[in-house]
């Protein structure tokens, strides 16, 4: 693995250490670090640093939704042009194109299930192109983003052993 | 007096780990650098494969030498150092690779035998080779050389006359590795003063510079080797106790007569997790490698920064700085002050006096508060 692939496989496990700390961890000094990470970020391959948080553990309103969207294509409409006009709504956490029986899986996320739904029907559906969208809301997150919720840290080995 | 123990065991004081055991163990707020097994639990894969086990019933005793679909997968796996063995008759599946230390030195020590130790090391070969009758030879290794051991440190000490010798590499409590060339020297050391070896590299998967060298490839070393390793370490299995000795058919042979008289089959449930370990969870190794590296780095330039001279170590997940002076006092009060639970390094053997065993088989976020915590504790000193 070269520096940059190193200081990504880093970030994708912990993006809030410090510059000196992950410098210390892949054997290199602050500036190395810093220029990489200038470099990931104007290149576009790092595009945010986020937490993970399991907002049912907060007071927080906070319901999400995943929605599968069909669309139909037309000579001046491609899935890009489609895709920059859904990215746009800040409702829409996540955009992607996939294979399968439908075309778009986005995710929604709204403070109630009604402001979810209505965001749907009166921003999304009406979009000429998309044919149809079925909505699925989240009921239980268990993992995300590689983090399992259900692990708690709980170290049961000797303190010191051989 | 009724059940006095023999010589053996009275001669034998208790490990000098226990007493930070016990001292750690005291306080609640303690941060522990000072584990021997990894952090991680064993890969899930394998953990399903267990309780499937579990589940099918499959609860009896196993082929003395082992669930034959297990050491064909062990032959595999060994491959990537360049060891083969066949499954069949030169593979003995055991428990823990800690038996397998156990039963070479029970099979092959005669009684008034010179095993040479090179140290410091792990703390169980001096009292394995006494129970077995025979004798310990320490040879020293030091900071000077990155605790890496000679020919020439084999000759001062008196190992030609040595009937066998131990060798752990990567090494606990140091984390020093061996590169082919040195290994090769002491190889050649061995051929020429006829001794056997008992290569137990239970960290070479966590190599982390270059690739692990294991003595039993050079050459004439084969007869003469009986290479040790297991599931512990690198697939994060320490309470599954599995471990595996390989070596030529009549030496696994007459390992086997002692296995299957005093401990039958290694653990059943613990064969099944192994099995998926080796078929299926190369990248949960490979991430827990990366990450035991990554603290490596972190822990070696901490150690730097607060000035304390630490060699480089290259392997298993422990760094051996220098301390000065007294190790069991510096290990104590820092426990004491600041709460971060290390191992002296004279409890290895009398080489690794002045120096402290750092485990970094602790999650990050501990490991920098414990490093903060050592760096204030040196600056007050």
């Amino acid at each position: 693995m070269d520096e940059k692939q190193e200081l990504l496989s880093l970030l994708s496990t912990d993006a809030r250490e410090d510059v000196d700390d992950i410098a210390r961890q892949l054997g290199t000094d602050a500036e190395t670090v810093e220029s990489l990470l200038d470099e990931l970020e104007s290149d576009g391959t790092v595009h945010g640093y986020q937490a993970v948080i399991d907002w049912d553990n907060t007071d927080t309103e906070h319901v999400a939704a995943f929605v599968e969207l069909n669309v139909e294509l037309d000579r001046e409409t491609g899935y890009k042009e489609i895709a920059d006009r859904i990215a746009k709504f800040p409702e829409v956490e996540s955009l992607r194109l996939v294979s399968g029986d439908y075309d778009f899986a986005i995710e929604v996320t709204g403070d109630s299930m009604q402001d979810v739904s209505q965001f749907i029907s009166e921003q999304i559906a009406p979009i000429p192109e998309i044919t149809q969208t079925v909505t699925h809301f989240i009921m239980e997150t268990y993992k995300e983003a590689g983090i399992d919720f259900g692990d708690r840290d709980d170290d049961d080995r000797l303190s010191v052993s051989p | 007096m009724t059940l006095q123990p023999n010589d053996r065991v009275a001669d034998t004081p208790e490990s000098g780990i226990r007493k930070f055991f016990e001292l750690a163990e005291e306080r609640d707020d303690v941060i522990s650098l000072g584990v021997g097994e990894p952090d991680f639990s064993a890969p899930w894969a394998a953990r399903t494969a267990a309780i499937h086990s579990l589940e099918a019933g499959k609860t009896s005793y196993t082929a003395n030498r082992g669930k034959l679909e297990l050491r064909q997968e062990i032959a595999n796996h060994v491959e990537q150092w360049e060891l083969d063995y066949d499954p069949d008759s030169e593979i003995l599946v055991t428990t823990g690779a800690s038996e397998a230390v156990d039963l070479a030195l029970r099979t092959f020590v005669d009684p008034g035998d010179t095993v040479a130790v090179h140290q410091p090391t792990y703390i169980s070969y001096k009292p394995g080779v006494r129970f077995a009758g025979g004798e310990p030879l320490p040879v020293p290794t030091g900071a000077d050389n990155d605790f890496v051991l000679t020919p020439e440190a084999l000759r001062e000490a008196g190992a030609a006359d040595a009937d066998a010798l131990i060798l752990c590499y990567p090494n606990n409590p140091t984390g020093a590795v061996m590169n082919a060339e040195e290994v090769a020297a002491v190889a050649e050391f061995c051929v020429d003063n006829d001794i056997d070896v008992i290569a137990d590299e239970i960290y070479a998967a966590l190599t982390y510079d270059g690739d692990h060298t294991s003595i039993a490839t050079m050459p004439n070393m084969r007869e003469r080797t009986v290479v040790i390793n297991g599931f512990s370490k690198a697939y994060a299995m320490t309470g599954l106790r599995l471990g595996y000795a390989m070596g030529p058919p009549d030496a696994v042979e007459a390992m086997n007569r002692v296995h299957q008289y005093t401990m039958l089959s290694a653990p059943t449930t613990a064969q099944y997790a192994a099995i998926e370990a080796l078929r299926s969870c190369e990248e949960s190794v490979d991430e827990m490698a990366t990450a035991f590296n990554r603290r490596r780095r972190f822990v070696l330039s901490r150690f730097e920064e607060m000035g304390l001279d630490c060699f480089t170590a290259k392997g298993a997940f422990y760094a051996f700085p220098a301390c000065g002076g007294d190790d069991e006092a510096f290990a104590e009060n820092l426990l004491e002050e600041q709460g971060v639970a290390v191992v002296p390094g004279s409890v290895f053997g009398p080489g690794g006096t002045g120096h402290l065993r750092i485990s970094y088989a602790t999650g990050m976020r501990d490991l920098k508060e414990a490093m903060n915590r050592i760096d204030a504790f040196v600056a007050d000193r």
